[in-house]
């Protein structure tokens, strides 16, 4: 197990270092510069602020300064808030993005299990039909009409109520969480239900179950003991991957619900071609990525000893 | 006793002769493709999404032979129009300076404001008598009546006179319903107490000239003061600055359709091309390959998309559409060859590769001729997956104004314009969003309809 947990660790960090390099090349070939700006500047001033940030050593020796700052974590400046470090940035936001991943992928796998083990449970009956319908929904609707959609909801809601039970947009209570992690969820979550349904009628069908049947376990024990714990396996298995899709995916349930995460920010750094930002923000998030995929795995090889072995 | 089925002669158990014809197999063979056809055509679902998707090549692809209005031509007189709203208007003379004289055309005077001229969308007349005490007038316009807390709207005018007097409003007319109110000024110009409101419904009006430019009716038909004329069909209504919805979505389906198409069968080919070669070769280049292959799947995916997209740059006049499909291409190729390299694997083993190969077959000729068409079935599912995935990543930066670069529609970027009206004029969100649903539905029912039939051993538990 700590073998496979330090191999596992040690391809995170080459993944890491491809993500950081993939970034740096990437960004130096974008037209233009950072210096380049509306102020008119001479080309003594443009030399010294090349001297300045750096701009004036070759290639490779910027990339190796820009390795050395990555690995003491430090991500430089922003440009357009001079006065504003990256790291501060990041550090400020990222929670913001990540309460809401979490509670997101939370919202996702809860439902997902049990919506895909009811399916499951009553296959081609009503339960069935509404939940597949759904499902159907949830996977050809994209995540930005959900969005307007909820927050629609909200509107009517609360208008039809007379007090707003739960805010439309913002961020700072619970209240505020709630429907923007069920939109951000909502995709990922029919991609579960459909995962779970398949697994779990797989596994209705397998011999243990009813070999369980047989020796007269009461359903309640068989369903908890037997059907779900080993139907969860794929779910959980998909599970790193669905956390990315979750979390990259915020970017257009932040703009929706004008929610101060970091994807929004990373957007807006976009926009203003802020260098530093979106360099910082886009290793820091790959790197999160790329570890959130291996504790995942780590989990997984913990709960199920077949995947060690390999 | 029941009958024998066959009724055996002592000539059945005869020797055949030399070249005399064996009975045979009753029924032809079927190849794996007709099969697979076969058990498609038998799965409603499959085949009412392959009938979607036509529909939806053919709306993109011909309907604008048959719609023929130019997307980005805008018709002010329409704004936001849902579809099927009214749209006729009443021909009226051309504007002409008025001295505050009240006409016959004007409603019933009552109160001290009132109008002077039958209200329009030319210019909405108003006429006033003196408020005692009040030293000159404010004219405020709204949209919405008024309510308690003396809210009037825009500010139009401030008369610094005290007699009665009159304006004309010519701003931006809309033929809808306006609440005006005049508010007397004190001596210093702050509001006093004392102020009236006017509703005002104002009529749709057109002049001849604007008729006669646009081609609203036949150029013979004579035209005079008063008659109605239709103003431009819009049959699904308009957007927020006047164009024509029906036009903007067949030009966002040929963006749509093509970056969801062409893109991911550019990356399944790229995809194929990678993992065959590194399957076939094995060893110490397949790890090397695949080690890549295993980086890129590492990067997150729609920053990289966001990435590439300011890498690429948008120089002006460009639509960026070819950088969109670059990044697709680029990020999205590893899934296929990772796909393609494991069942290659599995196929070098098979006896017939063994058997051709021994017969003299060449490498390319055996990739060519048994590997890559034995993988066709996983390499067609996974094309018809990847449709719905493009057209969503397309969608999804266009939404966030990261894609296509206006005026150029798509239809993620027409919901994200709509999004700022979704309470007033919901169908500039809805019309989009029903076209991206309708599509990804129906690549992934036809995906599941192919999965089924095409390979038994990924057939989904329905």
């Amino acid at each position: 197990m700590w073998r496979y947990t330090l191999k596992r660790l040690l391809q995170g960090l080459v993944t890491v270092w491809f993500i950081a390099t993939a970034t740096f090349f990437a960004m130096h070939n974008v037209p233009g510069d950072p210096l380049s700006g509306e102020r008119a500047s001479t080309p003594e001033i443009r030399a010294n602020l090349e001297a300045r940030y750096g701009l004036d050593q070759p290639l490779s020796t910027q990339y190796v300064i820009y390795l050395e700052n990555f690995i003491k974590g430090d991500f430089g400046i922003s440009y357009t808030q001079r006065n504003r470090q990256v790291n501060d940035i990041i550090r400020e936001h990222f929670p913001v993005s990540a309460t809401l991943g979490i509670l997101a992928v939370m919202f996702a796998a809860l439902g997902g299990v049990l919506f895909g083990a009811l399916t499951a449970l009553y296959r081609n009956r009503l339960p069935d039909t509404i939940i597949m319908f759904m499902v159907i929904l949830g996977i050809s609707v994209p995540s930005f009409v959900f969005a307007a959609l909820g927050q629609l909801m909200l509107v009517n809601i609360n208008d039809w109520l007379g007090f707003s039970i739960m805010p439309v947009a913002g961020w700072g209570t619970v209240s505020h969480m709630i429907m923007p992690a069920l939109v951000l969820g909502m995709g990922t979550m029919a991609y579960l239900t459909r995962l779970m349904r398949s697994s779990m009628l797989e596994i209705i069908n397998s011999d243990y179950v009813r070999t369980a049947k047989a020796k007269g376990l009461p359903p309640e024990r068989i369903f908890a003991k037997h059907q779900l714990r080993n139907a969860i396996m794929p779910v959980i298995t998909v599970l790193g991957p669905a956390i990315a899709a979750i979390t990259t995916g915020g970017f257009v349930v932040e703009l929706v619900f004008a929610i101060p995460g970091l994807g929004r920010y990373f957007v807006q750094a976009v926009q203003q071609l802020d260098y530093t930002v979106i360099m910082g923000t886009t290793v820091f998030y790959g790197a999160f990525l790329v570890f959130m995929v291996i504790l995942v795995d780590l989990l997984y090889g913990w709960i199920d000893p077949r995947v060690r072995l390999q | 006793m029941s009958e024998p089925l066959v009724k055996l002669t002592p000539d059945d158990f005869k020797p055949l002769g030399l070249g005399e014809q064996r009975r045979g197999i009753n029924r032809p063979s079927r190849s794996y493709w007709q099969d697979a056809w076969g058990r498609l055509k038998n799965n409603r679902r499959a085949i009412f999404s392959l009938w979607i998707i036509i529909g939806l090549l053919a709306f993109a692809l011909l309907g604008p032979l048959l719609w023929n209005v130019d997307p980005a031509r805008q018709d002010i007189d329409q704004i936001s129009q849902a579809p099927g709203a009214d749209r006729s208007a009443t021909v009226v003379a051309p504007y002409e300076y008025w001295g505050g004289q009240v006409t016959e055309a004007a409603p019933a005077q009552q109160g001290i404001f009132n109008l002077g001229d039958a209200p329009n969308s030319q210019v909405v007349r108003l006429v006033w008598d003196a408020i005692p005490g009040a030293y000159g007038y404010r004219i405020y316009r709204n949209i919405f009546p008024l309510e308690d807390d003396r809210v009037f709207g825009l500010p139009l005018i401030d008369v610094m006179s005290p007699s009665a007097g009159f304006y004309e409003d010519r701003l931006n007319l809309r033929p809808n319903t306006y609440y005006y109110t005049l508010v007397a000024l004190d001596e210093f110009g702050a509001l006093a107490e004392q102020y009236e409101t006017l509703a005002v419904e104002v009529e749709r009006v057109i002049t001849v000239d604007e008729v006669r430019a646009r081609n609203l009716v036949p150029p013979e038909q004579e035209l005079a003061i008063g008659d109605t004329v239709n103003l431009a069909l819009h049959p699904l209504g308009t957007d927020y600055l006047g164009r024509d919805m029906l036009a903007r979505l067949m030009s966002g389906a040929r963006v749509s359709l093509f970056i969801g198409i062409v893109a991911p069968f550019l990356f399944v080919l790229l995809g194929v091309i990678y993992g065959s070669t590194a399957g076939f070769l094995g060893g110490k280049v397949d790890q090397f390959m695949m080690r890549f292959a295993d980086f890129v799947v590492a990067l997150p995916f729609l920053l990289f998309m966001i990435l590439f997209q300011v890498v690429f740059g948008l120089g002006p006049g460009q639509s960026g559409i070819i950088p969109m499909m670059v990044a697709l291409l680029v990020l999205s190729w590893p899934a296929t060859a990772r796909l393609v390299r494991g069942q290659i694997l599995q196929i070098r083993q098979e006896a017939y590769i063994s058997a051709s190969r021994l017969l003299g077959a060449r490498n390319t000729y055996l990739v060519l001729r048994h590997m890559i068409p034995n993988t066709m079935g996983v390499i067609l599912v996974t094309l018809t997956f990847a449709v719905p995935s493009a057209i969503f990543t397309e969608a999804f930066l266009s939404f966030i104004g990261m894609g296509v670069a206006p005026p150029t529609a798509s239809w993620g970027s027409m919901s994200n314009e709509g999004l700022a009206t979704m309470l007033t004029h919901p169908h500039e969100l809805i019309f989009p969003a029903i076209f991206i649903s309708l599509t990804v539905l129906a690549f992934n029912l036809l995906g599941d309809g192919l999965r089924d039939a095409l390979d038994a051993r990924m057939r989904s538990l329905e």
